[in-house]
């Protein structure tokens, strides 16, 4: 270090004032982007003495340039690459001028290592994309333009490379820029910058070069240094996909994750995203002490004011500003696997912290990526893109892709190889209204029940055929409603002839009906309702199943307790007749057992009272226990 | 590294005792706070580590709680494999690249945190931050998972493997500055004193014991040296430098004008050697 170099001090604080810039750069084999990024390593004087000796070596060995150094072998790490002078993977560079440190991804650039490119643009903010200055835009231009795009890279730079080998010449960079353009615009770039150089010489790349004194650009690395990528991602809301639950002990639970965006302080109001629990951040814990607020990017340990229930795969959002939840969506897929896509079948989808099954319900269109058509296709190929409906096991939280990339781009795994076959980005959610856990915060039961003015409960009548179930049922039923209550009654032979019609008279058949019963009544419940369901139900575990369905003091039970030969005296529709003459086959009380209740709410002895008196008496007990 | 956790049910970290496994550790101690990394350290020791190196790795594990599995190929050992009649290339291959083969499949682990990064090597530079590796530990450079945002591939079947580099986006740069910044302790041969060495190669050898035999010719001088990078001590070349502080490092980096594997005598032996040894499991 020289005297006049600067101190430590000084460069450490330049290098903290330093941003990132992530960016790609793409273009095919002969356009000359190893050569390029060669050149911006060189030229910002990256490389070391040794690097350089072992790079004078190999060019005279590998290279392609003559005497001269071949700045691509630099960069052309991997031997088969070496041997046939092309760049198959995504290989990461690292450099750094005086304002901004970087990272390139230098992507191949032909059509069958389009998923390739695609990764490299995965986590890039800007593009460089080359064309040679001899063939102008090609197909493959439009396909790296359009490639970039669909993975959300807003800014862009066309390089048009070898210059030199045309002159210089004004008009060919003009008709060059000029049709890019033209295609380009419907891809929404923020910043479009056009640049004439030459990699191998130097023209344009690291300063102004005199031999294009028509243009009055910037040169490249001015330009990325200059350029605005800021996606404000910290003043977005927040969104915290939980990796990892933390608990070294009985005391202490904290959530581990990055946040993908916003910002987050201690005391700041929090949502649950699937659950839609609320609750409040207490602590940021870090080994060096809690801090007062972590922002997008940072990787922190929170723990919160409530002992709510969070795992991984839960996302902690902005309770303001919440992510759709959805088991479906439509999204952007591109396939990466030599078998092609089958929609139906089922694969892993991973995104953020989540992993579910998936399915491609719907394959709408796939898109020709080199000129944009949409196509009518049953299946994708490797390297296509499609957009597609996706259906999922269970529900996501998930942000649009174009708003939050971690919060909208998942990869696909295949469930026997363990392969990443697809990658996607959700475009929005669909079928929102089905939302359960969403909206259960918002109007939730008793909301509903309250602007009724009633506790919404299931009456619950069991007893033999002909008992009077229906007939004490229907009378509570036209009390209630007489008096403005809400109420829906669930009759057997009803719902036989309706929602259960396909099921028979079995055990197992008499189980499944009284299960589905259960269910359909707590939906009622649900919405705020008195439900009356008047069933035989004759076993205590499918009685007690549907009692446990919903809260304690939801569910009465209301015993018709009337003795089975008075129902056979009564039998009101001839079935006991047809069942003791082997008419019907399990008829309870006949030939299939009635478990009596054990611990029935209210028991009603009919033979003791009449049924306008046992209804009364239930609309007693009701008011009783402030039902109504 | 806690999503390797959340995902894994056996990782193991790879402790190389560099500066570098120095950072990755540190960062392991932070992202687990206020727990303990759940996972063992793991040292593949080729018998001709440093006497430094392996007593600060004893300390680190000691002082920081953690579990510590040292591992050495005796076969390697028995057959009389040592890097100076084998040769660097057989010695690494036997020693570090066989014997961590061993070590993972003794233990049954199905995911191993490495300190590599990407700046540092060609090959490295197209490697994944997960890199998949097959029942024999092999890497394919034409067929690795493509790698989206911070979405990793976590899935394998029994047998297979992935190795972890949470250091990929790291420079030499940004490991000197963030070891200045939290103040991480270091083995102390990254700092300048007076040591025996030996010109060899373009590179200082260090006499670290009496196995270190000299060539005719060669003789051994006190010099003010210091290690870019640290591993079997014939193999590892030191420069000659007054820099006694981190802080002094740092300033001698971004001056620096040599890459620090210049000090590895095992890259040297072929082209495209480190990617080679990698298709083989080295790390």
């Amino acid at each position: 270090m020289t005297a006049a170099g600067p101190t430590l001090s000084q460069f450490l604080a330049a290098q903290e004032r330093k941003t990132l810039l992530r960016f790609l750069t793409c273009g095919s084999v002969d356009d000359g982007k190893s050569t390029l990024i060669g050149r911006l390593l060189f030229d910002t004087k990256l490389l070391f003495d040794d690097t350089l000796s072992a790079l004078e070596k190999d060019s005279s060995k590998f290279g392609t340039t003559g005497d001269d150094i071949d700045f691509a072998l630099l960069v052309d790490g991997l031997e088969a690459e070496r041997e046939q002078g092309i760049t198959i993977d995504v290989a990461y560079r690292f450099f750094a001028t005086d304002k901004r440190k970087f990272i390139v991804a230098d992507t191949p650039g032909h059509e069958q290592y389009t998923r390739n490119m695609a990764t490299g643009a995965s986590n890039s903010d800007l593009a460089v994309i080359l064309v040679d200055a001899r063939k102008g835009v090609l197909t493959q231009t439009r396909r790296h333009a359009y490639i970039v795009s669909l993975l959300g890279i807003r800014h862009i730079v066309l390089a048009v490379n070898k210059i030199d080998l045309v002159d210089y010449a004004q008009d060919v960079f003009d008709r060059i820029v000029a049709d890019f353009n033209g295609f380009s615009d419907r891809l929404g770039f923020a910043s479009r910058v056009a640049i004439p150089l030459s990699a191998r010489f130097g023209d344009n790349v690291i300063a102004a070069s005199e031999r294009t004194p028509w243009y009055r650009g910037p040169a490249l690395l001015a330009h990325l240094e200059g350029v605005d990528i800021d996606s404000a991602l910290a003043g977005k809301p927040l969104r915290l996909p939980v990796q990892w639950v933390n608990r070294p002990d009985l005391n202490f639970r904290g959530f581990a994750g990055t946040l993908t965006s916003g910002r987050v302080r201690p005391g700041d109001a929090i949502v649950v995203a699937r659950s839609g629990r609320l609750s409040r951040v207490a602590r940021i814990v870090t080994m060096d002490g809690d801090r007062d607020e972590a922002i997008a990017g940072d990787a922190v340990t929170i723990t919160l004011a409530d002992e709510v229930d969070v795992s991984r795969g839960d996302v902690l959002c902005d309770s303001h500003a919440r992510p759709d939840v959805s088991d479906q969506f439509a999204a952007h897929l591109l396939w990466m696997a030599e078998e092609e896509l089958l929609p139906g079948r089922q694969y892993l989808l991973k995104l953020a912290t989540s992993t579910v099954a998936a399915t491609v319900s719907t394959l709408k269109h796939k898109v020709d990526v080199n000129s944009l058509e949409r196509l009518a296709s049953r299946t994708l190929a490797l390297n296509e893109v499609g957009y597609c409906n996706f259906s999922l096991a269970q529900p996501l939280a998930f942000d649009p892709y174009r708003d939050n990339r971690d919060m909208g781009g998942f990869i696909l795994i295949d469930r026997f190889t363990n392969a990443t076959v697809g990658a996607g980005m959700i475009d929005f959610g669909l079928r929102r209204a089905t939302n359960v856990h969403w909206q259960a915060l918002d109007v939730n039961k008793e909301a509903r029940a309250g602007i009724k003015g009633q506790k919404p409960a299931i009456l619950w009548f069991t007893g033999l055929s002909g008992s009077g179930k229906s007939t004490i049922a229907n009378l509570v039923e036209k009390a209630l409603t007489a008096e403005g209550r809400h109420t829906y009654l669930l009759d057997g032979d009803n719902v036989r002839h309706g929602l259960n019609r396909d099921l028979g008279f079995t055990d197992a058949d008499r189980v499944e009906n009284i299960r589905r019963v259960g269910e359909t009544a707590k939906l009622f419940l649900d919405a705020g309702l008195i439900v009356l369901v008047s069933f035989i139900s004759p076993f205590r575990s499918e009685r007690r199943m549907a009692r446990e369905l919903v809260d304690a003091d939801e569910f009465i039970e209301v015993f018709v307790d009337t003795p089975l030969e008075v129902c056979m005296a009564r039998d009101p529709k001839g079935l006991y007749q047809k069942a003791r003459a082997g008419a019907i086959k399990n008829f309870t009380g006949i030939d299939s057992p009635y478990e009596t209740p054990e611990k029935a709410e209210i028991t009603l002895a009919t033979v003791e009272a009449s049924a306008e008196e046992q209804a009364a008496r239930i609309l007693k007990y009701l008011r009783e226990k402030r039902y109504i | 590294m806690r999503e390797v956790v959340a995902e894994f049910s056996h990782p193991v970290m790879l402790y190389s005792i560099g500066k570098d496994s120095s950072v990755m550790l540190h960062l392991a101690m932070k992202a687990f706070y206020p727990a303990k990394p759940s996972f063992p350290l793991m040292h593949v020791d080729t018998t001709w580590k440093f006497r430094e190196m392996i007593q600060f790795r004893d300390a680190a594990a000691r002082r920081l709680g953690l579990e510590l599995i040292v591992h050495v190929n005796e076969d390697g050992l028995k057959r009389g494999v040592n890097p100076f009649d084998s040769g660097s290339a057989l010695h690494t291959q036997v020693m570090k690249t066989e014997s961590l083969k061993q070590a993972l499949d003794k233990h049954g682990f199905d995911a191993a945190f490495g300190g590599a990064r990407r700046d540092e090597e060609k090959s490295r530079a197209k490697e994944r931050i997960f890199s998949f590796r097959d029942r024999h530990h092999g890497w394919d450079p034409k067929n690795q998972r493509p790698e989206f945002w911070r979405v990793y591939n976590t899935r394998i079947n029994k047998g297979e493997s992935i190795r972890v580099f949470p250091l990929s986006n790291w420079t030499e740069i940004d490991i000197w500055q963030y070891i200045l910044a939290e103040n991480i302790p270091i083995v102390p041969l990254y700092f300048a004193a007076r040591r025996p060495v030996v010109a060899r190669g373009g590179t200082l050898i260090m006499r670290d014991d009496e196995r270190m035999r000299l060539l005719p010719g060669e003789k051994i001088e006190e010099k003010l040296v210091r290690f870019r990078t640290l591993g079997c001590y014939p193999l590892t070349g030191a420069i000659e430098s007054d820099a006694d502080t981190l802080e002094a490092i740092v300033s001698e980096m971004f001056t620096a004008r040599t890459s620090e594997r210049q000090g590895r005598m095992i890259d040297g032996d072929e082209k495209a050697s480190m990617e080679r040894k990698k298709k083989e499991g080295y790390f």
